[in-house]
């Protein structure tokens, strides 16, 4: 407030300046309207309440934690609680539905399929990645070859009793010899097997060792993996004619898969999760591209077949 | 002086505007009419629109993210109109500024056109301006009380009114009501309802002026519009000084100019100011005082017009004694026609797109996890979301192709690769967006990145097509 005996008047206006001046430019003393002074004591009663109200301030060991007992945490914790009271009938129902009916529901199979993709993030990604593409060891579970069968069922079934969890009965379980280390095969006899996997899958063209290699195989690799290498999701045995490969299709990779024999192991979540959660996993991963339609019949199934190339 | 200088804050002024006639406030009349009537019967009226659409004519719609206005309807991507149209607002009012002045505010701003409506009230109810300003400084007397009572009430039912008018833009207006009325409404149709009635009360009742002196910026942004060729209520002081009454002028007529002094200018004015001062921020330019002016000239018996609308140039062509430019002229200056120009481009821009607009509209998102991978038989998998959007209010069947890919075939997540096929029909809901999941598989052959193109086709009898373009991507 500039002192009234000092300030001029501002002749075009008639308001009193402030008694100041920069380069000639001189600032009006303009009384505020009163209801302005209104309206700034009122927001200094509404803090006076929100404080009271609400966590304001700061003390050494916490904080005033305010009369209504309002907190982030416990809003979050309210938010959660509201979610998970609707999303509780779907996962009954889920639960409630065996998973090759859930196709008919499509509904129920879209929320399956939502809450999957956010159980995977929580569980599976480790391993089988963000994406679901996996990495070497680790199954790509966009694609269409299975090991032990990518229709619902099986799918579910391979998520609930995981691999080779040796106290567990009903685990998959499929152990391939390590042909060299324990010296079932010599040295010799392992490559000349490789150059035959090689040359049924289609990577070389066939010569002496691929020759030597498919006596070789039809004596110890055709019994699970079938004459003509196509596999057999029975046993849990790899189709080695496609394209895929889980450790590696080139020599070395091949060469230490027949000679240490490779076992890689997975959880068996039916003891972790509840049975709604397997299932919205299990819908999750059919739908990533690679799911099949339930077998009609238990039929000696070989991978490959059903995804011949079509025009 | 003095006084005012030891205080810090200003009381506000009581404004008491006397009651006025002529042909400014009848257009003020014809104003306010059209805009109350425009805002009230607007939601109420009804557009047909099939059976998958709403039938109110002007509805914004944000529970479904539709803006539908008569034969118009805009979705949220399409919100460059809604863009358009601020833009022509914005331009609009430098136009009428630039033509006509502050019309805007002396008119059409509902802050003006609600004061006005409350200040009649507030007429009917306590007299004209001398009554009410004996009744402010009387006691409160029972009659005193019985008369705040009877206004407030009123004023609380036009702002209920206009609060409860806001909501029906946005929800079926007859639907809407009835839930109103029988509480089953949202909450917040009532919070909006409450928070309106209670602005309309206090702006319109109490704060008036003060709105358009401290809290609007539009007459601040006017004062740096304004120019010597905008139309401002000029008081022609060359030809009204110097003031005398008529008595004193008649007895001395060469000294005293047309201004009797009589003070009808300022008890008319509804923001209080004394136009006689000349321009100032305080003039909302509603030429109530033209009216009054015009009116006691009529009387004296002196050509009218002492207060009037006229251009800086066209006051000092006037004041040499000069003609002063036809009316026409002073409207089509340069910076108008520049405006109008402005104006009709963005709005001539907005007709054609939306004449030229498409009623359905593919797009198509990749997977970037994994971008591609390889399937048992060594074709390559690429995975998209596609969405097709059909803005017609029907159901349409669309088929999905893909152009430009050799040896491509397609399935979606609700069916397998032994469904695999090269295109992929659906029928889209009507006025509404589906959601594909496709699959697309190609030879491993071809390169790293493949430019193709999705197309949409619309296989009912009107047709229509869009395209998409996209990249099939391979492992290296």
């Amino acid at each position: 407030m500039a002192d009234p005996t000092k300030s001029k008047i501002d002749q075009p206006t008639g308001t009193p300046t402030m008694g100041h001046e920069w380069d000639g430019i001189e600032e009006l003393d303009t009384p505020l309207p009163r209801w302005w002074l209104w309206t700034f004591y009122a927001c200094i009663l509404f803090s006076l309440g929100y404080v009271i109200a609400y966590p304001a301030w700061p003390l050494i060991e916490g904080y005033t934690k305010g009369a209504l007992g309002w907190s982030s945490r416990g809003d979050l914790a309210k938010a959660m609680a509201t979610q998970a009271a609707k999303v509780a009938p779907i996962h009954r129902a889920i639960a409630a539905t065996p998973i090759d009916q859930l196709p008919a529901k499509p509904a129920l199979m879209q929320a399956a399929v939502d809450g999957g993709r956010a159980a995977f993030k929580v569980h599976c990604v480790q391993c089988h990645g963000s994406g679901a593409a996996g990495s070497k060891g680790y199954p790509n579970l966009n694609d269409d070859d299975w090991l032990w069968g990518g229709d619902l069922a099986t799918i579910e079934k391979t998520i609930v009793d995981g691999i080779r969890n040796p106290d567990h009965a009903e685990t998959r379980l499929s152990i391939m010899p390590a042909f060299g280390r324990d010296q079932l095969l010599q040295a010799a006899q392992v490559n000349d097997v490789v150059a035959h996997v090689r040359t049924i899958s289609g990577q070389q063209k066939g010569d002496a060792a691929s020759q030597r290699g498919a006596q070789l195989f039809a004596d110890n690799c055709a019994v699970c993996h079938g004459p003509a290498g196509k596999g057999n999701r029975q046993l849990g045995a790899p189709n080695l004619t496609d394209g895929i490969w889980l450790y590696g299709g080139d020599g070395d990779s091949l060469h230490q898969t027949v000679w240490n024999s490779r076992q890689g192991v997975m959880p068996r979540w039916g003891d972790r999760l509840d049975a709604a959660t397997v299932r919205m996993l299990a819908a999750y991963v059919h739908s990533l591209g690679g799911g099949e339609a339930a077998p009609v019949m238990a039929v000696d199934n070989v991978a490959g077949e059903a995804s011949d190339a079509r025009p | 002086m003095t006084t005012a200088s030891l205080s810090l804050y200003e009381k506000r002024k009581g404004v008491y505007p006397k009651a006025v006639d002529g042909f400014y406030r009848r257009l003020k009349w014809a104003v306010m009419a059209v805009t109350l009537a425009i805002y009230w019967i607007t939601p109420w009226l009804r557009w047909d629109r099939g059976p998958y659409a709403p039938d109110q004519a002007v509805l914004i719609d944000l529970a479904h993210r539709r803006f539908y206005m008569f034969a118009i309807e805009i979705w949220p991507h399409e919100f460059y109109y809604v863009a358009g149209l601020l833009v022509m607002a914005g331009v609009g009012l430098f136009l009428v500024t630039s033509a006509v002045g502050r019309a805007w505010c002396g008119y059409a701003c509902p802050q003006t056109v609600w004061t006005d409506l409350y200040q009649h009230v507030e007429r009917l109810i306590d007299g004209d301006r001398n009554a009410q300003i004996r009744l402010d400084k009387a006691p409160w007397t029972a009659g005193k009380i019985a008369r705040r009572v009877a206004k407030w009430s009123v004023w609380l039912v036009i702002a209920f009114g206009t609060g409860g008018a806001w909501i029906f833009y946005f929800a079926d207006a007859p639907t809407l009501q009835h839930q109103f009325w029988s509480g089953t409404a949202a909450s917040v149709a009532y919070a909006t309802v409450a928070v309106l009635t209670a602005t309309t009360f206090i702006l319109g009742g109490f704060m008036r002026e003060q709105v358009c002196i401290y809290m609007c910026p539009w007459p601040r942004i006017q004062t740096a519009m304004l120019d010597e060729k905008s139309l401002v209520v000029t008081y022609k002081h060359w030809r009204g000084e110097r003031r005398g009454s008529l008595k004193k002028a008649q007895a001395a007529p060469t000294e005293f100019g047309d201004c009797i002094d009589c003070d009808q200018c300022v008890a008319v004015c509804p923001t209080g100011i004394d136009i006689r001062q000349g321009p100032q921020i305080g003039c909302i330019t509603c030429a109530l005082c033209i009216d009054a002016c015009d009116k006691v000239m009529r009387q004296v018996g002196r050509p009218r017009g002492l207060i009037d609308y006229c251009t800086e140039d066209d006051a000092n062509a006037e004041k040499a004694g000069r003609a002063p430019r036809p009316v026409i002229r002073s409207l089509l200056h340069v910076r108008t026609l520049v405006y109008l120009t402005l104006w009709s481009a963005v709005g001539a821009a907005m007709l054609f797109a939306l004449g030229t607009r498409t009623r359905m509209d593919i797009s198509a998102q990749q997977d970037r996890n994994p971008v591609a991978m390889r399937l048992s038989d060594g074709t390559i998998r690429n995975a998209f979301t596609v969405k097709l959007r059909n803005m017609e209010s029907r159901p349409r069947p669309m088929r999905v192709t893909v152009e430009g890919l050799a040896g491509v075939s397609l399935w979606t997540d609700r069916d397998g690769r032994a469904d695999a096929r090269t295109a992929i029909d659906t029928v889209v809901p009507p006025d509404s967006v589906a959601k594909l999941r496709l699959f697309l598989a190609a030879p491993a052959h071809g390169p790293q990145r493949q430019d193709f193109a999705f197309t949409v086709r619309a296989t009912d009898r009107e047709g229509g097509a869009d395209h998409e373009p996209a990249h099939f991507e391979r492992l290296q």
